[in-house]
C-alpha cells in the first residue's frame, strides 16, 4: 500500500474525485476533501455554491456522477449508523401529528434496525439528549408548536439521539435567534470536546473563526480547506466569494445543451 | 363493478348458524321490526363498519403523507385491473381478478412514479394521468365485452345496501358474503400497522432521516401501495368509488381532532363506522344510496369538526377572540375610572361612575355588556345600585394598565421619533399585552421614566401598594 492511500485509510472522512449533477448539469466539480481530525468543521460559500449537496451527496441522498465517499476507511454506505444527518429545519412537516419525546426518539431508530421497538433503554437516552438541548420541559409537545430555534434543538436533539461520531449538520443556525444559536455553538463544543467530527454548512461568515477549527471553502468546487487560522483568509475568501469561474459555467451549460439535443 | 348475473344466489342453509342471532331477534322484538330486516341491517352496518375502519387505518398514512390522490387513483385502476384479466382469460372468476385489480394497483403506484420522474410532473399531476387512461383502458375494454354487464351503480356506489342480505356460511357460520375479502383485509392492515408501526411512522415524518438510518423509504412507499390497493379492492366491493371519501375524510377530520398519530388512528376508525352507520340508516329512511349517503355524512362530520376542532377550529377561534374583546373593554373601562380619579380633587378617594358612564367607557355594544359584568364577576368593580366603583384589586389593576400605556408612550417617544399625537393610539391597543415583565424591562430601557411624554405621571405600583 502506498503512502498516501494508508493516509487515506487512517481519515474520519475522505471524498475522493465526487462530482454531482442535477439533470447531467454539474453542479460540484471534482470535490476532494479529506477530513483527518476530529472538531468542528465549517462549509462556507455563496448561495449557490452545492454546500448542502455536497453533504447529502455525501450521505448518498443525491446520486454521484463520479467519485467515492469513504468513512474511517470503508465505503460509507456501510459506516451510516456511525454518521448522524441534521437536515434543513424546513425538510419536514412541522404539522406532523407526533411529539417531541417521539420525534427524539427516531434517532435512536438507527441502531435499532427493522422490526426492533426502542425500549427503555432508548427512551432515557431521548430524556437525555433533551435534557441536553434544554427541552425535557416540551417533551410532550406537538413538535408544531414549537418556535424555530425550538425546533432546531428538537432536530439536534435527535442528532445526539443518535449517538454517531460524525455529524453532518445543513444550516442549523439558519433562522435561530442569538440565544439558541450559543446554545447550539456550545453543544456543537461539547461534542467536538467528545471527539466527534462535526460537519456544518454555515452561512455567517463573521461567526466562523470563533466556533470552528477547520473550514472548506466551497464555490462549485472546493477552492480550499484546512484550519481556520490559516485557511480563512481574505485573500481566500475573494477567491470563494468573487464570483463563479466562469469556464465551469460555459461547461456546465455545454453539458446539458449536448444532452438536450442528443 | 363487473358482474355476471349468477344463477347460484345461495340462500341461507338450513342448519348454518348465524353470529348473533339472538341479539338481533332480540333487538327485533323490542322494536316491533320483522327480524329479518332488523338482521340485514345489523350485517349491512357490520360490513360498513368493518369498510370504514380499513378504509380509516390507511387512509390516515396516506393524508399525513399527501398522497390522498393515490386512493382515488387506486379505486380507479382497479377497473381496469379486473377488465385486463377479462380480456385475457374470458372470463369473470373472483380471484383472478382480484389478483387482477391488485396488480393494477401496483402498476399504478410504479407508472406514477415513472411519470414523475422522467416526465418531470409534479406528482399529483402524473397521479391523474396515470390513473384516468387507466381507467379509461378499463371503460373501452368492458365496453367491448358482449358478455359482461357493467353496472354503472355498482361501480359508483358498491352494494352496501344488500351487503347484509347476502348472508354465505364460512367456516361453518353465515356471515355476509363481503367479510370473506374485508376479514383478511383487515388482517393485512393490522398486520402492516403491527409490524412496521416504527418504520411507518419514520417514513412518513421523514423520509430523508429513514434513508441515513439504514431504512428504505422506498420499500415502505410500496408496502403502504400494497395494502391501501387491497383495501381499495375490497372495499370497493361494498362502497363503489366512494372509498376514496373513506379513505381520506375520515383520517382528515381525526387529523383536526388530535395532535397524536395514535390517537388520530383510532378516532379516525370511530368516525368512519360512524359515516358508514349513519349513512346507511339515513339510506333506509329516505330509500337511497347507502353509499352515497355515507360520502355526505363524512363530508357534514368534516364540516362539524372544522367548526369545533380544538386547536384551529372556528368556534374556537371565535369564543378566544371574543374573550380577548371583552377583556380588553373591560380593561378600557378601569383605565378610564383611574384616569378619572386621577383628574379629580380627591386622588386618594375611590372614583363613583354611573353604570351607563362604565358602559360609554367600554365602548357600548354587547361586547361592553360582557365586560361589565366580567369586571364585576371579578370583584375589580363593586355596584351599589345605578353607582359602580372600582375596588382595591381593580384600582391596581387599573393602575397597572395606565402604567402600561404611558411606559408604551413614553418608549415610542424615545425610540420611535414619533409626534405627540401618534403616541396615544398605538399605547391604547399595546397597554393590553404588555405584563409585568415588559413593564419592568421598558422601564429598564427608558433613560427616564418618571412621566409619559404628555407630562402626566407614571403610576409606580409598588409604591402605591406601599402606600
Amino acid at each position: 500500500m502506498t503512502e498516501s492511500a494508508e493516509n487515506t485509510n487512517s481519515a474520519i472522512f475522505d471524498i475522493h474525485d465526487m462530482t454531482v449533477a442535477y439533470d447531467r448539469r454539474p453542479v460540484l466539480w471534482n470535490i476532494d476533501l479529506t477530513l483527518r481530525n476530529p472538531g468542528l468543521v465549517a462549509i462556507v460559500g455563496p448561495n449557490g455554491a452545492g454546500k448542502s449537496t455536497m453533504i447529502r451527496a455525501a450521505m448518498g441522498l443525491v446520486p454521484m456522477v463520479s467519485g467515492a465517499v469513504r468513512a474511517w476507511g470503508a465505503p460509507i454506505s456501510s459506516q451510516l449508523t456511525r454518521i448522524g444527518y441534521v437536515p434543513q429545519r424546513g425538510s419536514v412537516d412541522w404539522d406532523f401529528p407526533i411529539s417531541v419525546f417521539e420525534t427524539v426518539l427516531m434517532g435512536t431508530y438507527g441502531s435499532l434496525g427493522w422490526f426492533r421497538r426502542p425500549g427503555g433503554v432508548q427512551r432515557d437516552l431521548t430524556m437525555q439528549c433533551l435534557e441536553r438541548v434544554g427541552m425535557q420541559d416540551f417533551a410532550q409537545r406537538q413538535i408544531g408548536q414549537l418556535s424555530g430555534g425550538q425546533q432546531q434543538r428538537v432536530f439536534l436533539a435527535r442528532a445526539l439521539a443518535q449517538q454517531a461520531e460524525l455529524y453532518f449538520m445543513d444550516e442549523p443556525m439558519a433562522g435561530v435567534d442569538a440565544a439558541t444559536e450559543r446554545v447550539v455553538f456550545k453543544l456543537l463544543q461539547s461534542l467536538s470536546d467528545e471527539g466527534r467530527t462535526i460537519v456544518v454548512v454555515h452561512h455567517d461568515l463573521r461567526t466562523v473563526s470563533e466556533y470552528f477549527d477547520e473550514v472548506v471553502l466551497l464555490n462549485v468546487r472546493i477552492v480550499t480547506s484546512g484550519p481556520v487560522a490559516t485557511t480563512f483568509t481574505p485573500a481566500n475568501l475573494q477567491a470563494t466569494y468573487g464570483g463563479r469561474l466562469s469556464i465551469l459555467d460555459t461547461m456546465a451549460d455545454a453539458v446539458q445543451k449536448q444532452v438536450e439535443t442528443e | 363493478m363487473v358482474q355476471t348475473y349468477s344463477e347460484n344466489a345461495v340462500l341461507p342453509g338450513r342448519g348454518v348458524p348465524i353470529p348473533f342471532d339472538g341479539l338481533t331477534t332480540q333487538l327485533a322484538e323490542m322494536l316491533e321490526l320483522p327480524a329479518t330486516d332488523v338482521q340485514n341491517a345489523f350485517w349491512t352496518m357490520a360490513v360498513g363498519a368493518l369498510c370504514a375502519v380499513c378504509c380509516s387505518l390507511s387512509g390516515c398514512f396516506l393524508v399525513l403523507r399527501r398522497i390522498s390522490l393515490l386512493g382515488d387513483a387506486l379505486s380507479h385502476s382497479v377497473l381496469a385491473g379486473t377488465a385486463g384479466v377479462y380480456l385475457v382469460t374470458g372470463r369473470v372468476d373472483p380471484v383472478p381478478m382480484l389478483l387482477g385489480a391488485m396488480a393494477a394497483g401496483m402498476v399504478t403506484a410504479v407508472m406514477t412514479q415513472f411519470v414523475h420522474k422522467a416526465a418531470q410532473l409534479p406528482e399529483d399531476s402524473s397521479i391523474g394521468i396515470v390513473f384516468t387512461s387507466l381507467f379509461a383502458f378499463g371503460v373501452v375494454v368492458v365496453s367491448q365485452a358482449k358478455h359482461v354487464h357493467l353496472d354503472l351503480d355498482c361501480v359508483l356506489f358498491g352494494d352496501l345496501a344488500f351487503a347484509g342480505v347476502n348472508l354465505h356460511p364460512v367456516f361453518g357460520w353465515l356471515v355476509p358474503e363481503s367479510f370473506r375479502s374485508l376479514v383478511p383485509t383487515l388482517m393485512i392492515t393490522l398486520l402492516l400497522l403491527a409490524v412496521f408501526w416504527k418504520e411507518l411512522r419514520l417514513t412518513s415524518f421523514d423520509p430523508t432521516l429513514a434513508v441515513t438510518l439504514g431504512f428504505s423509504a422506498t420499500v415502505m412507499h410500496y408496502l403502504l401501495t400494497t395494502v391501501v390497493a387491497i383495501v381499495t379492492v375490497s372495499a370497493m366491493e361494498v362502497v363503489g368509488l366512494l372509498v376514496v371519501a373513506l379513505l381520506i375524510v375520515p383520517a382528515a377530520i381525526a387529523r383536526l381532532l388530535t395532535d397524536r398519530l395514535s390517537t388520530m388512528l383510532v378516532l379516525s376508525c370511530l368516525i368512519g363506522i360512524s359515516c358508514t352507520t349513519i349513512g346507511y340508516l339515513l339510506a333506509l329512511r329516505w330509500n337511497s344510496s347507502a353509499a352515497g349517503l355515507t360520502a355526505v355524512v363524512a363530508g357534514a362530520e368534516l364540516l362539524i369538526a372544522i367548526v369545533v376542532s380544538p386547536r384551529n377550529g372556528l368556534l374556537g377561534r371565535l369564543i378566544r377572540t371574543a374573550r380577548l374583546r371583552v377583556r380588553i373593554c373591560a380593561e378600557d373601562v378601569l383605565a378610564g375610572l383611574f384616569r378619572r380619579q386621577e383628574r379629580s380633587d380627591a386622588p386618594d378617594g375611590l372614583v363613583q361612575a354611573s353604570v351607563s358612564e362604565c358602559y360609554a367607557l367600554a365602548g357600548g355594544g354587547i361586547m361592553s355588556m360582557a365586560a361589565l359584568r366580567w369586571l364585576l364577576s371579578r370583584q375589580l368593580l363593586q355596584q351599589a345600585g345605578s353607582v359602580m366603583s372600582l375596588s382595591e384589586t381593580g384600582l391596581r389593576y387599573a393602575r397597572s394598565m395606565v402604567r402600561s400605556h404611558r411606559l408604551w408612550e413614553a418608549y415610542l417617544k424615545e425610540n420611535f421619533n414619533l409626534p405627540p399625537d401618534h403616541l396615544h393610539d398605538p399605547a391604547e391597543d399595546m397597554e393590553h399585552f404588555i405584563g409585568p415583565g415588559v413593564q419592568q424591562q421598558i422601564t429598564e430601557d427608558l433613560s427616564q421614566s418618571a412621566e409619559d411624554p404628555h407630562g402626566r405621571a407614571i403610576p409606580d405600583v409598588k409604591t402605591q401598594e406601599v402606600s
